[in-house]
């Protein structure tokens, strides 16, 4: 009874063709492109991967297969793990958690710099040289750090040319680049929403800080990062959903005896043609991403309605 | 004073190593471009060359792939636009206790992985296509299966709630009594959204608009899984980086950077113009008369290096149409075949030296390095990334540089080294 006073409230303000314009539209967006796509995917994780003749026969039931696989792998008895894929899910998340870190590390001197100093050219000048990166190509930003980084990439020349390594490293192998890349993807989804919130800080509050006699990190631990907080937490938010869930900077950058786990969902679907086990193995990166980051979001007690600020 | 000093110093020396991490990488790939080296690289310089342009302008792929990321980039902005422009509205009068859980449900495609998005597309639309009762062959059937289709929707889903940030921020500053006064004096709903809040959203629809088609242009995550049989660049370009790289995708790159360079330098010179106007407008500002710079390019660096930029392209693509390499590469395939000889003869020196010292083994032992040197020596490029960089030093003056890599052969064959005893 209540929805139907909403909605003819909705119309009343709206028109009833602007109205029903707008809710056609965000009915479509999120009904038939987030919702249930998203249920028909967690449906499909509960089936087995049956011929086309057999779907919707009597063998088409409900099932937990696909995510014992993840477990226990083929292994029917379920005495021995699946270390292989355990392991890749382990160092996916916790390598996109280290990236995120590494991230924040990296970008919140230059975000309190910019937020602060506000107006001179040479400010403006960085902000313009910041969005230029930001605008290529993924796979064109994983692709240069492969330049760089390969065998005999610009990195192992400059190190062989001053002798502080006599044999190229293996940078791709020893996953380093990788990581590199992960970081150099998604750093200004970290840097901007910091910067933002940064800019909006009142500078008398600092002043005041230090007229007090605080020290300086007393008054980044007591001011700064206090007021950064939402930007600090939805810029990893962003970095650290991103990178979990990243399949170009991996497939280019990363090792061939090492796998990141969207790879893993990849190679189900276009290498197997098993979408049942791709689509189960997406459901489990899925939830235990979002888990972590509402558990973050509690921790540092910060709302959903901060993100994308 | 000296602790200031020291920050100083400390702050400058971070933003070297940010912006280098940043920008570094592009630098060194747009460098690529322009060496002849068949491996993307830079510190083995070959030839200066413009040959990988070439090569890129005639890869039918890359051709095929820009012409459906266009395509799809279109379809996502016209979707993606409209779907967050609605959101948004519908943000601003959703019923209080209702909002947080609906900003949570627009926002949270942003959050979902897109991986995860892409393959729920998929799967979706092939199930809604049997829900149906779409026969194979049918025209749903094919739509539903189809990657452009599948694509647009699949992007459009996050998508749209980039757009939808954009217009939160612009309708945040609407004044609603505008509409209000229209509705009072008579307009219908669809007269008052299009003359009053259409016009005024109009800046936040154009720079919605440039985002939302940059993002579908450079997705690849979602893309990926979408896509099916056709494809677009950047899956062209991702499986070009995967299967083996050559220089002709920084040239791509080169293109791109120097595109999206421009497109910075003109919105930044174009802000700063307006602020001048601005400026002058109310007086804080007089207007210089005079000088030799066009009145755009004054007080406004940014408007002189876009000029620049122009007339270094423009120079670049005139010696672009000239300039040949042929030289050059000539000239670095003569020192390579002079450096193998130097070495081929370094080895048999060592033979000898060691057939003299010890009891005489078989011959053989020098013939697999000396075939894969010759192999190597007839494309210059491959060759690159083998040597240290000091043994392209200037080794052209050797007399047998001069024999072409086909008479050059004879000399690596297994047989010629035992001449040598």
């Amino acid at each position: 009874m209540k929805k139907k006073m909403i909605f003819s409230e909705f119309f009343r303000n709206n028109g009833v063709v602007m109205g029903s314009l707008l809710m056609g539209l965000v009915g479509f967006w999120l009904i038939f492109l987030v919702i249930l796509p998203q249920l028909s995917m967690l449906d499909y994780s509960f089936r087995f991967n049956l011929p086309p003749a057999e779907q919707g026969g009597p063998k088409d039931v409900y099932t937990l297969s696909n995510y014992q696989h993840l477990l226990y792998g083929s292994d029917k008895t379920h005495s021995t793990y699946n270390t292989v894929d355990l392991m890749v899910f382990v160092r996916t998340i916790i390598a996109a958690m280290l990236v995120t870190v590494f991230n924040i590390l990296l970008c919140y001197p230059l975000a309190y710099f910019l937020g602060q100093s506000k107006g001179s050219g040479f400010v403006r000048l960085l902000v313009v040289l910041l969005i230029i990166p930001y605008w290529i190509n993924e796979i064109l930003r994983a692709f240069a750090l492969r330049i760089i980084f390969g065998d005999s990439g610009l990195l192992n020349e400059t190190l062989m040319f001053l002798h502080l390594t006599k044999e190229p490293i293996d940078f791709i192998r020893q996953d380093v680049a990788l990581y590199a890349g992960l970081g150099y993807a998604y750093i200004l989804l970290m840097l901007f929403p910091m910067y933002n919130v940064i800019e909006s800080l009142d500078r008398n509050q600092i002043e005041a800080a230090r007229d007090m006699g605080a020290s300086w990190p007393r008054i980044h631990m007591r001011i700064v990062i206090p007021h950064a907080k939402p930007g600090i937490v939805s810029g990893a938010t962003m970095v650290f959903m991103l990178s979990a869930g990243a399949l170009a900077a991996p497939q280019i950058l990363g090792g061939p005896s090492s796998l990141w786990f969207t790879q893993l969902v990849y190679q189900w679907f276009n290498d197997s043609l098993n979408w049942q086990q791709g689509a189960a193995y997406a459901i489990v990166l899925l939830v235990s991403t979002i888990i972590i980051v509402l558990t973050v979001m509690k921790i540092f007690k910060v709302n959903m309605g901060d993100i994308g600020k | 004073m000296s602790s200031t000093a020291l920050i100083r110093i400390a702050l400058g020396a971070y933003l070297i190593i940010f912006f280098s991490y940043l920008l570094g990488p592009l630098v060194v790939m747009s460098m690529t471009a322009f060496n002849s080296s068949a491996f993307p690289s830079v510190s083995p310089w070959a030839c200066f060359t413009f040959e990988w342009f070439e090569v890129l302008w005639n890869d039918k792929h890359i051709r095929d792939g820009i012409y459906y990321s266009v395509i799809i980039g279109l379809g996502t902005v016209a979707l993606a636009v409209s779907m967050g422009l609605a959101a948004s509205i519908v943000l601003t009068q959703v019923w209080p206790k209702f909002r947080s859980t609906y900003y949570t449900l627009i926002i949270a495609p942003i959050l979902i992985p897109g991986v995860v998005l892409g393959i729920s597309t998929l799967v979706f639309w092939d199930r809604a296509g049997k829900f149906l009762g779409a026969p194979d062959g049918s025209f749903l059937d094919g739509l539903f299966h189809n990657g452009i289709f599948l694509t647009i929707l699949g992007q459009s889903s996050f998508i749209a709630s980039y757009a939808m940030l954009v217009f939160v921020a612009r309708l945040q500053r609407f004044d609603p009594g505008l509409t209000e006064a229209a509705l009072d004096l008579g307009a219908t709903h669809t007269q008052a959204f299009r003359k009053i809040l259409l016009p005024f959203m109009r800046p936040a629809i154009a720079s919605a608009a440039v985002l939302a088609f940059l993002a579908s242009f450079e997705n690849y995550n979602t893309t990926t899984f979408t896509i099916v049989d056709y494809k677009t660049l950047t899956t062209v370009l991702a499986q070009k980086v995967r299967l083996g790289i050559n220089p002709s995708i920084s040239s791509l790159a080169f293109i791109i950077i120097t595109i999206t360079v421009f497109a910075a330098l003109a919105f930044e010179a174009y802000r700063r113009n307006q602020d001048r106007k601005a400026a002058i407008k109310q007086g804080k500002m007089r207007e210089k008369k005079g000088g030799f710079l066009p009145s755009f390019m004054k007080g406004n660096p940014a408007a002189f290096v876009l000029v620049a930029v122009s007339c270094a392209v423009i120079v670049m693509v005139g010696t672009a149409q000239r300039y040949s390499p042929e030289q050059c590469k000539i000239q670095v395939r003569e020192s390579k075949e002079a450096e193998i000889k130097l070495r081929i003869k370094e080895l048999e020196q060592r033979r000898l030296i060691r057939e003299q010292s010890e009891a005489r083994q078989g011959p053989d032992i020098f013939g697999t390095p000396a075939v894969e040197e010759d192999s190597g020596s007839n494309s210059s490029g491959a060759f690159g990334g083998v040597f240290a960089p000091n043994n392209l030093s200037d080794d052209t003056e050797e007399p047998e540089a001069s024999g072409g890599s086909g008479a050059f052969g004879g000399v690596f064959a297994p047989t010629n080294l035992d001449n040598g005893d």
